[in-house]
Order: C-alpha cells, then sequence, then structure tokens
C-alpha cells in the first residue's frame, strides 16, 4: 500500500525528510508521533503525492511516486485531512460537499446520496446545510470538511492532527470513523500529539525525529 | 465520459462556484466596480472636464482603467483556488487542471464584461461619448476580455503559487502581456465611438488572434503551474 525507501523530501531547499524506510500494508491503521518539525506533515504529503521525492523510492497504492502521472493518480485515491478546512465561507455547508463529491467526478445523484450518509455518520444537523461556511464554529467546519473527504471514499486515509478543534463527541466520532474505515478495507495513517486516543486504534506506532524514522513500535496482541 | 466532456464538466463545475462566490460577496459589484468608476471620473479630473480632449482619449482611457480594474478581479480569482486549504483539495480531487482554467477563465470572464458594459456607460454619461458602431464595440469587448481572462487566470496562479510575499508581482507578471490588448482594443474602440478613421474590424481580428494565443499557452502551462 504505502512503500518509502530511503525516501528524502525537501521542503524549499531545506531536508524535511532524511532517507525515511517504512511499509505500510492495506487495511493498517499507523500512528505517526514526534515532535514539532519531525517530518510528520512532510511524510503525509509525500504519501499524497502532492510532493516530489528528491532521491529514493516511494510506491503509494502501486504507484511510483517520483513519476508526475503517478502522483495524480495516487491523490484521486487519497484523503488528506491537515490543519485548513478546504471550505469556502461564501458557500453553504451543501455546495461546499456537493462541489467536492462532484470534482471527485461523482454523478449528481451519487453525489447527493453520498452527501446524506456522510452527514448522518457525522452527526450534522440538517439545518446546517444551507448555512454559509462563514457562520459555523470551528468545531463545526472541522465536521464539514471530514464529511467532504468522506464523500470521496478513499482507499488511503491520511489524517494530520484529526481531533484538533472538536469537541468530546467529535473525537469519538473521528475515532469511529477510522475503526470504519479499516473495517471497510482501507488504510489509515495518523499523525497525532494525542497519543494515548491515536495509539488504543493504531497497532504501529512510528516515531519521526529529524525527519528519520527513529522508532517503529508494533503493539502487543497484534503480528503486523 | 470522453476526456473532453470530463474537461468541459469541470470547467462548468469551478465556474459556477466562482459566480456563485462572486454572487454572496459581491467584491467586483461593490469594490472592483466603484473603483473602475473612480478611474474614470479621476481622469476627467485630470484632463479638465475637456469634453473634445475625453471624447478622444476615451478609448484608451476606457482600457486602461478595465486593465487596471482586471487586476483587482484577477487577484480576488485566484485567491479563491487558495482560500483555506482548498488548493491542496483542488490538486487531491482528481478536477482536470484544463477544466479548472477553462472554468476560472470563464467565471472572470463573465465579471469582465459586467465591468465592461457599466464603464460604456460611464463613458457616456461621463466623457458624453457616443457608440457609433454597437456590434463592433461587442465584439471587441468580448475578445478583449477573453484575453484579458486567459493572461489573468495564468498569471494570477503563478503569482499566488509564488507565496505570499510575491503576491504584488502580479501587475509587474501581466500588464506587459496585456500591452498587445490594450493596443488592439483601445483601436477598434476608436473606430466603434467615432473617435479615429481605422479600420476597428482588423484590429478586433488581431486581437483575436492574440485572445487564442493566450488561451492556447494558458491552457497549457497552467497545469504545470498548479500540480507540481
Amino acid at each position: 500500500m504505502v512503500e518509502l525507501r530511503a525516501a528524502i523530501a525537501l521542503l524549499g531547499r531545506f531536508p524535511a525528510l532524511s532517507g525515511v524506510d517504512l511499509t505500510i500494508h492495506a487495511g493498517e491503521t499507523v500512528l505517526l508521533r514526534g515532535p514539532n518539525g519531525a517530518g510528520k506533515t512532510t511524510l503525509l504529503h509525500l504519501c499524497a503525492g502532492l510532493l516530489r521525492p528528491e532521491s529514493g523510492e516511494v510506491r503509494v497504492l502501486g504507484h511510483d511516486l517520483t513519476d508526475s502521472t503517478d502522483r495524480r493518480s495516487v491523490r484521486r485515491r487519497v484523503a488528506l485531512l491537515g490543519h485548513a478546512t478546504g471550505l469556502y465561507d461564501d458557500l453553504t455547508v451543501k455546495e461546499n460537499l456537493r462541489f467536492w463529491a462532484r470534482a471527485a467526478g461523482l454523478s449528481s445523484i451519487d453525489a447527493d446520496s453520498r452527501i446524506d450518509d456522510a452527514r448522518s455518520r457525522l452527526v450534522v444537523p440538517g439545518r446546517l446545510l444551507d448555512q454559509p461556511v462563514h457562520t459555523l464554529s470551528a468545531g463545526q467546519r472541522r465536521r464539514t470538511s471530514i464529511a467532504a473527504l468522506l464523500v470521496r471514499r478513499p482507499e488511503l486515509w491520511l489524517l494530520d492532527e484529526p481531533h484538533a478543534g472538536l469537541d468530546q463527541s467529535g473525537r469519538d466520532l473521528v475515532d469511529s470513523l477510522i475503526v470504519e474505515a479499516v473495517a471497510a478495507g482501507g488504510t489509515v495513517v495518523v499523525s497525532s500529539h494525542e497519543l494515548e486516543r491515536v495509539a488504543a486504534l493504531s497497532p504501529r506506532v512510528v516515531t519521526l525525529v529529524g525527519g528519520a524514522v527513529r522508532e517503529v513500535q508494533v503493539q502487543k496482541g497484534d503480528d503486523a | 465520459m470522453s476526456a473532453l466532456s470530463v474537461v468541459l464538466s469541470d470547467a462548468r463545475l469551478v465556474a459556477v462556484r466562482d459566480l456563485r462566490i462572486e454572487a454572496r460577496s459581491r467584491v467586483v459589484v461593490e469594490q472592483v466596480l466603484p473603483f473602475a468608476v473612480t478611474v474614470l471620473v479621476l481622469f476627467g479630473f485630470a484632463l479638465d472636464a475637456d469634453h473634445r480632449a475625453l471624447r478622444n482619449f476615451a478609448p484608451g482611457l476606457f482600457w486602461v482603467t478595465i486593465l487596471f480594474s482586471s487586476l483587482l478581479a484577477v487577484q480576488r480569482s485566484s485567491s479563491l483556488e487558495a482560500v483555506d486549504g482548498t488548493e491542496t483539495l483542488l490538486r487531491m480531487s482528481g478536477i482536470s487542471p484544463l477544466g479548472r482554467y477553462l472554468g476560472q477563465s470563464f467565471a472572470l470572464l463573465i465579471q469582465l464584461l459586467v465591468l465592461e458594459a457599466v464603464l460604456v456607460g460611464g463613458l457616456t454619461v461621463l466623457y458624453g461619448v457616443e457608440v457609433e458602431k454597437w456590434l463592433l464595440l461587442a465584439a471587441t469587448g468580448v475578445v478583449a476580455g477573453v484575453a484579458v481572462a486567459a493572461a489573468g487566470t495564468l498569471y494570477g496562479a503563478l503569482s499566488s503559487g509564488l507565496g505570499e510575499r510575491q503576491t504584488t508581482l502580479l501587475p509587474i507578471l501581466v500588464l506587459p502581456v496585456l500591452a498587445p490588448v490594450l493596443i488592439g482594443a483601445t483601436r477598434a474602440f476608436d473606430d466603434a465611438l467615432g473617435a479615429a478613421a481605422v479600420d476597428g474590424w482588423a484590429w478586433t481580428g488581431l486581437l483575436t488572434v492574440v485572445a487564442l494565443i493566450l488561451i492556447v499557452v494558458g491552457a497549457l502551462a497552467y497545469g504545470a503551474l498548479v500540480e507540481d
């Protein structure tokens, strides 16, 4: 599913990842941890096909990410939840969700049915659908942002601090979505500082320090 | 779906998004249009309200005003592509870069046409100009608008891709490229407004060639700018 061999990635002229070796199998949940600036977000962006590896080998979903055409193919099958919401303030919640569903190539009917499904799973109240995004709270925006990714039904989830900005019920919801995604055959990579919460969901914990993998821990009871 | 229908479907999606956002935010109507009218009024003050001089210079003043005002519209349009992480999601969405380019350009064109229509009204009211050839005026307005939208969308993406510190580069990048549009559209308007005896349709033909070149260059270059 994800395979990195001696992967080096630069941010500008500065090395953000220096020789990362990592394999993530299909159906796995992996927690990335490490201090600020360790390269967690860069690693997620590399796996998402947003960055070109400077050297080394990066294969995601069978594609070689040193090739620009392959990077584009991978992006369509991957969901990346970052720090930003990716929502248009002047559009309503429903218009945002429809835009991202149609952008993923869904027909109008499929888009509407997936939006209904995502909305109910994320417990987004129906009254919010017709509200412009700029009127939402930070937590509501975050839920809408996750719903926009859910409608795409990706094979690989890359979650960068997915619990940030959510209340307790929202955090629980993210946990259950991770479990559901894996149960549906998906693969999830989570970067988080909430170690206890995410470690409970992740058999493998990868520690990054200074752009390199320092340690890979496998939780007891898992043979992955 | 064929590749062409995918591109057209994506273009429609992006154009509807941009026009819907403009309809809600009214940035062009409430900020760009008043700016353009103010520039026309200031040109009037600068030429000391001499109606004969204003009528003679009206075509040039009109297109200089359009170009300056279009910079604001272009900056607004390109900012929509990068608001709160949308740029990353657009790259991840699978939407075709060509569809993005055409959709964004089309939405910008519609806004420029509204701007041009209001400013033609401004010319008649403020400068006492009379339109002699409406068809030539309309054709020139559309073709020049296409050229400005095509170049503006490309250079807007380029300047926003250069980062926060380079956002003021847009005028320096795009105005030299639009110089042929300014010259051609002004000459065509000279004829349409009866300000000079020139063959306006020949200039509009030349403008069409410039617009086509800008569309082709934009369509080819935009993907490389926004995708990698």
